[in-house]
C-alpha cells in the first residue's frame, strides 16, 4: 500500500519539493535576480504538476492518428494551458528583469537589504 | 566574439536553417507539435544568435527596432482582426467556419490566428532582447 | 529519474552564489524539464519549454546580469524562519496530495470533463490531427487572444522601463533619486 502510494504520488512530491525550493529562494535570498530565478523554478514546478495530471499511463501524445481505433491519448487540455503559460511566463520574467535593471540604475545595487538601508537613510534625511 | 571564425561562420550557416525551421514549425503545427508560440520564439532566437555574434548594430540594420515594435502590435491586430472578419461574415467572433466552406475555414482561421501569435511573440521577444542588449551598450 | 535530476538541479540553484553559474544552471534545469515533458507526452509543451527556457530566457538573464553584476551577497539573516515557513507549507501540500488520484490513471476525473470531447470529436469538427493546436486556436481562441495581448502588454511594460532616456546616475552618497 505505501509503496503504491509512493509510486503513484512520487511526481506530485517532487513537484512540491521543487516548488518549495523556489519558494525558499524567493523568501530567503536578497538578490533580486536570484529571486526571479526562484520564481521561475516555482513556476516550472506548477507546469510540471499540470502536465503530470494530463498524463495517462500507456497513452500517446495527443496528435490524432486518423483511421486507427482504440488509441489512448494523453489529455491535451493541460498542455494547451501550460503552452500559453510558458510564453506569458517569459514575458513577465522579462518585465521583472527590466525592473531589476532600473533598480540597479537608481540605487546602484540589487541586494534587498542594501536597498532597504538606502531607503531608511533617505527617509531619515527628509 | 568578433574574431572567432568558427563562431561567425557557424552562426551564418545556422541562421537560415533556424529561420526555415521556425516557419516549418509554424505551418506544420496542425500535423505535428508546434505552432505560433514556438515558431515565434525560435525565430527570435535566430536573430538573437546573430546579434550575439555579429553585434547589435548589424542585426538592427536588417531588423530595425521600429519594425519589430510594429510587429508586436501587428500580431495582436491580426488575431483580433480575424475575429472581426468572421463577425462581419455573420458568424461568432473567431468562428472560423465563416472563412470558407466546410473544414477549410477552420484551417485558414487557425493558421491566421497562429500567424498573429507568431508575429507578436517574435516582435516581443526581439524587442525585449534589443532593449536589454542596447541598454548594456549605452551604460558602458 | 529525470525528476530526481531536476531536484538536484533545483538544490544547486539554491546553493550557487555566482549568478552567472545560477543562470546557466537554470538553463539546464529548463532543458531537463523539457525532457520530462516529452516523457509525459506533452511534446508541444516540451518544445516551447526548450525554446523559451533554455534559449531566450537564458539570453535575457545574461543581458540583465551584464547590467547588474553577477555576484550575490551572503544572505544577512538566519535562514531559520524561511525554512520553517517552507517546511510547513510543503508539509501541508504533501498532506493535500494524499487525496489526489494516482499518477497516470485513465479514470482520473481530470480526463473526463471536456478532454473526451476534444479527443473524440475534434477531428470531425476541425480536421486537424494535433489536438493541442485545435484546442489552442479554435476551442479556446479567446484565451489565446488574451495570452497574446498579455505578452504584448509585457513588451510595452519593458519598453516603458528600459526604452526611455538613460535614467539619472546612481548617487554615490546613497540617496535615491526620489522619483
Amino acid at each position: 500500500m505505501s509503496l503504491d502510494l509512493l509510486v503513484s504520488h512520487y511526481n506530485y512530491w517532487v513537484v512540491i519539493f521543487l516548488m518549495m525550493v523556489g519558494f525558499y529562494i524567493l523568501i530567503s535570498r536578497g538578490n533580486l535576480i536570484k529571486k526571479i530565478v526562484g520564481l521561475n523554478v516555482f513556476q516550472t514546478s506548477v507546469f510540471m504538476l499540470y502536465i503530470s495530471m494530463g498524463k495517462v499511463s500507456g497513452g500517446t501524445p495527443p496528435i490524432l492518428l486518423p483511421g486507427e481505433e482504440g488509441v489512448l491519448y494523453s489529455n491535451p487540455l493541460p498542455h494547451v494551458l501550460i503552452l500559453t503559460a510558458i510564453v506569458v511566463g517569459i514575458a513577465t520574467t522579462s518585465v521583472g528583469l527590466a525592473l531589476a535593471v532600473r533598480i540597479k540604475e537608481a540605487y546602484g545595487t540589487i541586494e534587498e537589504d542594501e536597498i532597504n538601508a538606502i531607503d531608511a537613510r533617505t527617509e531619515a534625511a527628509e | 566574439m568578433r574574431e572567432e571564425v568558427i563562431v561567425r561562420v557557424g552562426a551564418k550557416v545556422l541562421a537560415p536553417f533556424i529561420i526555415t525551421f521556425a516557419l516549418y514549425v509554424h505551418f506544420h503545427g496542425d500535423y505535428s507539435p508546434g505552432g505560433g508560440f514556438q515558431a515565434g520564439v525560435i525565430l527570435a532566437a535566430a536573430f538573437a544568435l546573430l546579434a550575439l555574434v555579429y553585434g547589435l548594430d548589424a542585426v538592427q540594420k536588417v531588423l530595425p527596432p521600429r519594425f519589430v515594435r510594429a510587429c508586436a502590435a501587428l500580431g495582436v491586430i491580426i488575431y483580433a482582426g480575424i475575429g472581426v472578419v468572421t463577425m462581419v461574415l455573420g458568424h461568432n467572433y473567431l468562428g472560423y467556419d465563416a472563412l470558407a466552406e466546410g473544414h477549410a475555414g477552420q484551417h485558414y482561421g487557425i493558421l491566421g490566428v497562429e500567424l498573429g501569435v507568431l508575429v507578436t511573440v517574435f516582435g516581443v521577444m526581439v524587442t525585449v532582447f534589443y532593449l536589454f542588449a542596447g541598454r548594456g551598450r549605452r551604460t558602458q | 529519474m529525470l525528476l530526481t535530476l531536476l531536484a538536484a538541479a533545483g538544490l544547486a540553484l539554491l546553493r550557487g552564489r555566482n549568478l552567472f553559474a545560477v543562470v546557466m544552471l537554470a538553463g539546464i534545469y529548463s532543458l531537463l524539464s523539457a525532457g520530462l515533458f516529452t516523457v509525459m507526452d506533452a511534446v508541444d509543451v516540451a518544445f516551447t519549454e526548450a525554446a523559451v527556457g533554455a534559449g531566450i530566457s537564458t539570453v535575457l538573464f545574461l543581458g540583465a546580469l551584464a547590467l547588474c553584476g553577477h555576484h550575490e551577497n551572503k544572505p544577512g539573516h538566519t535562514p531559520l524562519l524561511p525554512l520553517f515557513v517552507v517546511l510547513v507549507t510543503g508539509g501541508l501540500l504533501v498532506w493535500g496530495t494524499m487525496d489526489m488520484p494516482g499518477f497516470g490513471d485513465p479514470a482520473n476525473p481530470v480526463h473526463h470533463h471536456v478532454a473526451d470531447h476534444y479527443i473524440e470529436e475534434s477531428y470531425h469538427e476541425i480536421e486537424i490531427p494535433n489536438v493541442v493546436t485545435s484546442v489552442l486556436a479554435s476551442y479556446r481562441g479567446y484565451d489565446t487572444m488574451g495570452e497574446t495581448t498579455v505578452v504584448f502588454a509585457a513588451a510595452v511594460g519593458v519598453m516603458i522601463l528600459l526604452a526611455g532616456r538613460l535614467g539619472r546616475k546612481p548617487r554615490p552618497d546613497g540617496k535615491g533619486d526620489g522619483t
